[in-house]
């Protein structure tokens, strides 16, 4: 089986699969044991799954392992206590929790980027998010206590 | 942890319970020291256990799905018990620990869930006080019981709540009469206390329902067929060679795949070859408020008479009539549905996210003929549900292929499976006329809805019924019909639901079941009637009120919104190419629980039909709170989600199928759309609480219809207000 090696959260890390197109996500649920990224869609729509490629934000559904490979992947276990994670939970920004992982890795994502992002920015950031619970208000305040100069 | 023995121990403990006989051991920490059974006459120990290190478990079957529910459940016990709240933890859902005192939904969390827990708590503590009394040697009326001890009022030597019952039961049927804490003298109960499920969803160390692995433990995924009622003909195995160690289960029409290798079983679904028969047995959802109109009704059901609405509105000064369409939505959980079935000689376990444990253990005995005590169902978080979304079918698949390959077998649905296949929010129909006088009374109201409809019991599960099991195929969606009369004063009303013999989907409660299109006409056609007296919305209103806690609501959130008496439409609405203007709804939800009233100000773009909802204000009222900021964020989430539906959302379907089934067929509001919202709580501690899941829910499309129309003049009556159809309402 063909084997893969990437960075995770820092640390090396090396997978076989047997098919070079399956996504990063199973990879990192399944053989590395990273839960944080959740399956949502399978198809880049709802932003659950979303990891940092190299610092970017990436949807780890549609990302073929065979890509992911010789890059450096962060997921949300490996923000390790982050601002942004702290103000999500000073905000109480969550309700169910299935998008949280996605929402804080866009945010961490953007803010790397744009450290002091307006509220507009903050908005076409976390566009390809997906929330269902309707917590999108504590979301927006979360970054923002962030992104405050 | 083995279930069964685990309910082997319960069942022994249960012959110990004797009123007042305090003190028989706890077999372990970890045990509820109750049974799994339904609670008719339910014991304290079925809900509490007080732990030798002072900790104390709180037993429930009410599960929090996201919504804080269990933190309120560690404050109301917490404050009753006189116990420090981070000492409390919640076990939920458990058909082997938890007691049975009903599934959750309804906004009955608060309003039944807590008050069982709270009633729980006070026989504990009476318990403990005469505990306490007697080692103390004072009267039990003397003594209190804070910080986890029981001490004496005026001050000195108490006794630890853990020593005296610590790892023990209290061996007590619940009072219903315990006396209970004075809401004045509450000091946890109306405090925002923080969840404790939050801080691990921010790191991602919390473990939701499809993070739960088994030891030899195979991912399943199932193939539904690409009509409804397709059967399965022939299956080309061969189709799949290439994908490694993929095992196919077939039975009847139900198929699925297992794999060691979760991609395996998703490709092996994806890419299998099946030929199935063809099958077009839906109507469509293109003009379906007209089929609903015209197709066989079951029954029909006078929700309210009063009066003589025909001799009423031919006297008024002026009548009108409109006609209001909600379309089928879908629960479309962000995560798809998901389950664990582990199939045993010795018994099922399932686990699940299922809002109802001890229901599906029930439906899932009965269809897959298993004595009920051989199925253990447990729940564990999943993504947010908002009703009975496909987490109990995923489950049956779960335990179809479980059972088939003799292995624990872990379900999750792909996005297509979820949104093509939970069963749906139904479609409402509601045509609605009244007058009003000349000083712009309304003088006679009368709502007919037509509403989807088949027998009554349990809902069928998708994977049982394409494997040919015999089950009943009920058509519950909840209580549709609340909500569907005005809230303000008319001597001549008349509501009358239009139950149909059938309904082309599945239905399912999804969050305020029928309230929120309910709202939706009757706040829509007030503003219709203010308009045609040529009164401001407001003062309309507030002629039809005369409850002070209604009129205290509107007023708040009146005043948040800054909102200026004049009649619609507003005569200043054109700014650049946007069109703007505000909206006002009320509602008392259920016509007896929460007073919830919201104003909103919007902006219509002409050239696009865009929507922008710039500003929301609430104020809500659901009498005694327990905690605010858990409220808040429910009264929020409620705003958000349907702002959602009402923009957005409609379930389409063709003769065959579903056809919305991701995120473009089916969009939902995105963060470009988030209007700011403000909330106004108002606290009423000596009235009883209400569940806050929904009811913010019910007036957002119904201040939003108003403000479209104070902005633009024109009244839409059909959701989801797509800008093609603002577009079009605008040039027609």
């Amino acid at each position: 089986m063909p084997t893969y090696r990437f960075r995770v959260n820092g640390n090396a890390a090396t997978v076989d699969s047997w098919d070079p197109g399956q996504p990063l996500l199973y990879m990192l649920r399944n053989t590395l044991g990273l839960h944080a990224a959740k399956f949502g869609c399978g198809l880049g729509q709802c932003g659950s799954c979303t990891v940092l490629l190299d610092g970017k934000a990436a949807r780890s559904c549609m990302l073929p392992v065979k890509q992911a490979a010789g890059h450096a992947i962060t997921t949300l276990e490996g923000l390790g206590g982050a601002a942004i994670q702290t103000a999500f939970i000073a905000e109480q920004a969550a309700q169910c929790g299935y998008c949280t992982n996605g929402m804080i890795m866009s945010a961490a994502a953007l803010l790397s980027q744009t450290p002091h992002p307006t509220l507009d920015q903050v908005k076409q950031g976390l566009v390809g998010n997906i929330c269902r619970c309707g917590t999108h208000t504590r979301i927006l305040n979360a970054v923002m206590r962030v992104a405050k100069p | 942890m083995n279930s069964l023995s685990r309910r082997g121990l319960l069942k022994s403990g249960g012959a110990l319970i004797v009123s007042f006989a305090l003190g028989g051991a706890l077999p372990k920490r970890s045990l509820a020291q109750g049974r799994g059974a339904p609670a008719a006459a339910p014991d304290v120990d079925s809900f509490l256990a007080v732990h030798p290190d002072g900790t104390v478990t709180i037993y429930t079957s009410k599960v929090d799905i996201g919504t804080g529910l269990s933190t309120a459940f560690r404050q109301t016990a917490a404050e009753e018990l006189g116990i420090p709240v981070e000492r409390f933890s919640v076990i939920e859902g458990d058909t082997a620990t938890t007691p049975n005192h009903g599934g959750t939904g309804g906004s009955s969390g608060i309003p039944r869930g807590a008050a069982d827990i709270r009633r729980a708590a006070a026989t504990a503590r009476q318990a403990l006080l005469d505990l306490g009394g007697k080692q103390l040697n004072q009267p039990a009326a003397d003594l209190t019981i804070a910080n986890g001890e029981v001490r004496p009022r005026s001050g000195g030597k108490g006794i630890l709540v853990a020593a005296l019952i610590g790892g023990k039961r209290f061996s007590l049927k619940v009072d219903p009469n315990a006396p209970l804490k004075d809401p004045a003298t509450y000091t946890v109960v109306g405090k925002p206390i923080l969840r404790a499920d939050v801080p691990a969803k921010c790191t991602g160390r919390h473990v939701y329902l499809p993070d739960f692995t088994l030891p030899g433990m195979l991912h399943g995924r199932v193939v539904r067929p690409p009509a409804i009622g397709a059967k399965l003909l022939t299956v080309d195995q061969s189709s799949i060679r290439a994908i490694p160690d993929v095992r196919v289960v077939r039975v009847e029409s139900f198929l699925g795949v297992v794999a060691k290798d979760e991609w395996a079983a998703i490709r092996a679904a994806r890419e299998i070859k099946a030929t199935w028969s063809d099958w077009q047995g839906l109507p469509g959802s293109a003009s379906l408020d007209r089929k609903l109109r015209e197709a066989p009704v079951e029954r029909d059901q006078q929700v309210a008479s009063r009066g003589d609405v025909a001799v009423a509105l031919s006297t008024a000064a002026k009548q009108l009539s409109a006609t209001y369409y909600w379309p089928f939505q879908s629960h479309a959980s962000l995560g798809p549905s998901c389950a664990v079935a582990d199939v045993k000689e010795s018994g099922t376990s399932i686990w699940s996210a299922s809002q109802n444990p001890f229901g599906l253990r029930a439906n899932l005995a009965k269809v897959f003929g298993i004595p009920q005590e051989k199925v253990h169902v447990i729940y564990m978080d999943g993504s947010g549900s908002y009703g009975s979304n496909g987490g109990d079918d995923a489950a049956a698949d779960a335990l179809l292929l479980s059972r088939a390959v003799g292995q624990p077998v872990r379900v999750q649905w792909m996005r297509q499976d979820e949104h093509g296949w939970d069963p749906k929010g139904p479609a409402q129909l509601l045509d609605v006329r009244g007058g009003i006088d000349a000083k712009g009374n309304i003088v006679a109201w009368e709502t007919q809805m037509w509403l989807p409809g088949g027998p009554p019991g349990d809902r069928a599960l998708t994977g049982p019924d394409l494997a040919g099991l015999a089950q009943g195929h009920g058509q519950n969606a909840g209580a549709m019909t609340l909500n569907t009369d005005p809230p303000y004063a008319t001597a001549n009303l008349r509501v009358i639901s239009h139950a149909l013999k059938d309904t082309p989907l599945r239905l399912s409660n999804l969050r305020a079941p029928g309230k929120i299109a309910n709202v939706f006409a009757v706040e829509s056609f007030t503003d219709e009637l203010a308009v045609a007296a040529g009164m401001d919305a407001a003062a309309f209103r507030r002629r039809g009120l005369t409850d002070p806690r209604a009129l205290a609501v509107l007023d708040r959130a009146l005043a948040m919104i800054e909102w200026q008496p004049r009649p619609s439409p507003n005569p200043r609405a054109k700014v650049g190419n946007w069109l703007v203007g505000r909206g006002l709804a009320y509602m008392r939800y259920k016509q007896a629980e929460n007073y919830v009233a919201m104003a909103m100000e919007v902006g219509v773009e002409r050239s696009s039909g865009a929507i922008l909802v710039r500003r929301i204000a609430c104020a809500h009222d659901c009498g005694l709170i327990v905690n605010p900021d858990g409220l808040r964020n429910q009264v929020e989430g409620n705003i958000m989600h349907t702002l959602s539906r009402t923009l957005h959302e409609e379930v389409t379907f063709d003769r065959s199928r579903v056809t919305s089934v991701d995120w473009a067929s089916y969009p939902v509001l995105t963060f470009l759309e988030a209007p700011a919202v403000e909330v106004a709580l108002i606290d009423h501690p000596d009235q009883p609480s209400y569940g806050a899941g929904e009811a913010a829910s019910a007036p957002v499309a119904g201040a939003l219809a108003n403000a479209i129309f104070d902005a633009t003049g024109v009244r839409l009556r059909t959701v989801p207000f797509t800008p093609e159809r603002v577009k079009a309402a605008l040039a027609g």
